[in-house]
């Protein structure tokens, strides 16, 4: 009958608009700045370099292998090794990186950086309100920027973080375990 | 013979003037349907109020669209300069129609001022006195409209 | 004490007048009728605009805008400053007295449509004996102010855009004017004053409204749906909403001239909408008889209200109709339905009241409405889709 798809269609706006006022899912905005939606875990914006403990220079996990730098499709990451080497968390002396750049202004948040570090020293961050007003210095991001505590890792992917504290743990006894075991098999 | 009567006269030749002597079509239309304001103005003034108003409802809500419809739809665009020979012509013509309604008017019966002309009225003089008139105007715009038609479908099948 | 709230204004205007010398007398009275409707109206069109776009987000969805002001009722105040400060750019190649011209002559008509209404009891700008008349036109005066617009714009797509927005104001205005032809045939009088008052009576606690007769019902569908076309408003928008980002007839147009042209058309609305109020659902008088001790102008703008919030939930539930679907609806639906409802008046006048009377009357309706619609289908009925390449 003529009209009768119209008499449908406005049943269905009527419950919209007075759903809008009660039910949550008839009124999906989400006023952002003021309210946020929750980003699911694994949100990745620009990478970051991950520092145990309180010190950012002396936790450093990275040792300046240089394989992100290789394998970084846009190229935008800058390293310098350091001369000198400093003990990393299992207390052997590492190479540590004197200038580590990375320009986020070409970075195309692959994560493959993260995804070839053997050390898990760079790990994608969530922040994302990163205005600034200098093109390209603001943009060209240098290791203090880029240095982030590990409790900060664990705030924002606590699962992941959990997981590679346990691998890093794990690594670490085993190479506490070795020299005992060489000294028990040199004797 | 009263004040309103003098305006509303001046803007109807004003109208009507600009009407002629424009040289956009579209600014002529607009001017005419000013003319024709003009003109249901002194309907108003005399106490015709239903034909005063019908003046406006047909006259400038149908007669001048109609004319604008016809001007976009042909593109006819500016009128050529009319050419000095061409207004003796045009003399001939109006000095003598002029001279005859002015004799017409300066001797005809006068009216008078506030006539009883109600809305229910015309009705019934319609329905009485002109019921003939009124059914052959009705044919008329009848077959007017079927003529429109009957031109348009031909249009659009020769365009097929 | 009732009779004193409902003629307030009225006994205000006298007084006013009484108490301002004589030579002045006139030019009083006139000015307290008009500056009223120049001030509400407006108003009233400025809250429209901000109770539209809240209400047709809560339809689809969000909330509207909520930053200036309380829920964000005070974003007309925002919308005038931003209209009023922006530059008034006019096209170079374009007319310039008649672009000037149209929105002002779209605004003239649209207050001139206000002096016929009646808001209240012994509430109205001029009682003239063929009120209707009048307002039709008015509004034929309208459509030539959007001709006028589209033309000085020098731009193909305005002059499109003007050339669909007339046609359809123009297919649309026979049904409008044939369905208040049979209102104007019960009341037998043109007088907008005189068909409310026909209308003001009760029987038990029924009012005497003509949109409670069968005719009426099919009248006041008739006319609210030319209404819409009148005022371009969805569906019927085509001339403006044309591709959407070409906006028709007032491309060319910015700043306060754009801002004219919404006033316009708002006006526009309001009084069409004023003016079916009036014929069809008995103007200012209240809907049951033991509710007239509310004032009658309130009963009027309430009307008002509740039939601009039935324009906006349309707007917010159905797509625009495109050229072609918009005539055909007029010329092949409207205009049949609309005389088969004058036919339905005639008898209803002639018969004795009673329930033969409603159903010999509201069966040529149902019969015509069934049996056009059917026809203007093409007699296909509209069977699921099925879409090949998704599945």
């Amino acid at each position: 009958m003529l009209g009768k798809g119209i008499a449908k269609g406005l049943a269905e706006t009527a419950r919209n608009f007075f759903g809008s006022f009660v039910a949550e899912e008839r009124l999906t905005t989400v006023q952002f700045p003021d309210e946020r939606l929750i980003q699911p875990e694994a949100t990745r914006v620009f990478p970051f370099l991950v520092y145990d403990g309180a010190d950012s220079e002396m936790g450093l996990r990275c040792v300046a292998c240089k394989i992100c730098e290789v394998e970084c499709p846009p190229k935008c990451i800058y390293i310098d090794k350091s001369a000198g080497k400093k003990p990393d968390y299992a207390g052997k002396q590492q190479f540590f990186p004197d200038k580590f750049d990375i320009d986020v202004s070409v970075c195309m948040s692959c994560q493959i950086c993260v995804e070839v570090c053997p050390f898990d020293a760079i790990k994608m961050d969530t922040a994302f309100e990163l205005s600034t007003d200098d093109r390209f210095a603001g943009l060209m991001w240098p290791k203090e920027r880029l240095a982030r505590s590990n409790s900060y890792y664990h705030s924002i992917h606590p699962a992941e973080a959990t997981e590679v504290d346990a691998q890093l743990a794990e690594k670490k006894a085993k190479a506490e375990a070795k020299p005992v075991a060489g000294a028990a098999a040199a004797r | 013979m009263n004040s309103p009567f003098f305006i509303l006269a001046a803007l109807t030749i004003f109208g009507a003037s600009a009407a002629m002597t424009l040289r956009n079509m579209v600014h002529c239309t607009l001017a005419l349907s000013i003319c024709f304001i003009g003109i249901a103005g002194l309907y108003l003034n005399l106490g015709a109020q239903f034909l005063g108003l019908a003046q406006v409802l047909v006259y400038v809500g149908a007669v001048v669209i109609l004319i604008v419809f016809a001007i976009l739809l042909t593109r006819s665009g500016e009128l050529p300069s009319p050419r000095p020979s061409r207004a003796v012509y045009g003399i001939i013509v109006a000095a003598p129609t002029f001279g005859i309604l002015a004799w017409a008017m300066l001797t005809g019966a006068t009216v008078p001022v506030q006539p009883q002309a109600h809305i229910d009225q015309i009705g019934r003089v319609m329905m009485h006195h002109y019921l003939l008139p009124l059914e052959i105007v009705g044919l008329l715009l009848t077959a007017a409209l079927i003529g429109a038609v009957v031109i348009a479908m031909e249009e659009k099948q020769s365009t097929k | 004490m009732t009779q004193a709230v409902d003629q307030v204004f009225v006994t205000l205007k006298h007084s006013a007048v009484f108490h301002s010398p004589t030579e002045l007398q006139p030019a009083v009275s006139i000015l307290l009728s008009i500056v009223p409707v120049l001030v509400v109206f407006p108003s009233l069109f400025a809250v429209t605009t901000i109770l539209e776009r809240k209400g047709l987000a809560r339809i689809q969805n969000r909330y509207g805008p909520n930053r200036v002001g309380p829920f964000g009722f005070l974003q007309p105040l925002a919308d005038g400053l931003k209209s009023l400060t922006k530059e008034d750019i006019v096209p170079a190649s374009a007319d310039k007295l008649v672009h000037f011209l149209a929105p002002l002559l779209l605004v003239m008509t649209a207050f001139l449509e206000y002096s016929i209404l009646p808001i209240g009891r012994n509430m109205i700008v001029a009682d003239l004996d063929s009120g209707v008349v009048f307002f039709f036109a008015v509004s034929a005066a309208m459509e030539l102010s959007i001709f006028m617009a589209g033309w000085s714009s020098r731009n193909k797509y305005s002059l499109l855009g003007a050339m669909r927005a007339v046609a359809q104001m123009i297919s649309y205005e026979a049904p409008l004017i044939l369905s208040s032809v049979c209102v104007i045939m019960a009341a037998g009088s043109l007088s907008t004053v005189q068909i409310v008052e026909k209308q003001a009576g009760y029987s038990g606690i029924w009012p005497h409204w003509y949109v409670l007769t069968p005719w009426g019902f099919g009248g006041f569908a008739l006319f609210m749906i030319a209404a819409t076309a009148e005022s371009n408003r969805s569906p019927f928008d085509l001339p403006e909403g044309e591709s959407e980002i070409i906006a028709g007839y007032f491309t060319e147009y910015s700043g306060f001239k754009f801002a004219l042209f919404f006033l316009g058309e708002y006006l526009g609305m309001f009084a069409i909408t004023g003016l079916g109020i009036t014929l069809f659902l008995g103007g200012w008088a209240a809907p049951f008889s033991f509710l007239t001790w509310v004032p009658s102008w309130i009963w009027f703008f309430a009307k008002l209200l509740v039939l601009i919030g039935v324009f906006i939930w349309i707007r917010g539930t159905l797509p625009r109709l495109r050229m072609d679907q918009l005539m055909n609806f007029a010329w092949k639906f409207m205009l049949p339905m609309a005389l088969v409802v004058i036919l339905s008046a005639g008898i209803w006048r002639f018969m004795p009241a009673g329930v033969l009377r409603w159903l010999v009357c509201a069966a040529p309706i149902l019969a015509g409405y069934l049996f056009i619609g059917r026809i203007l289908s093409g007699g296909q009925g509209l069977e699921k889709r099925i879409y090949r390449f998704a599945e």
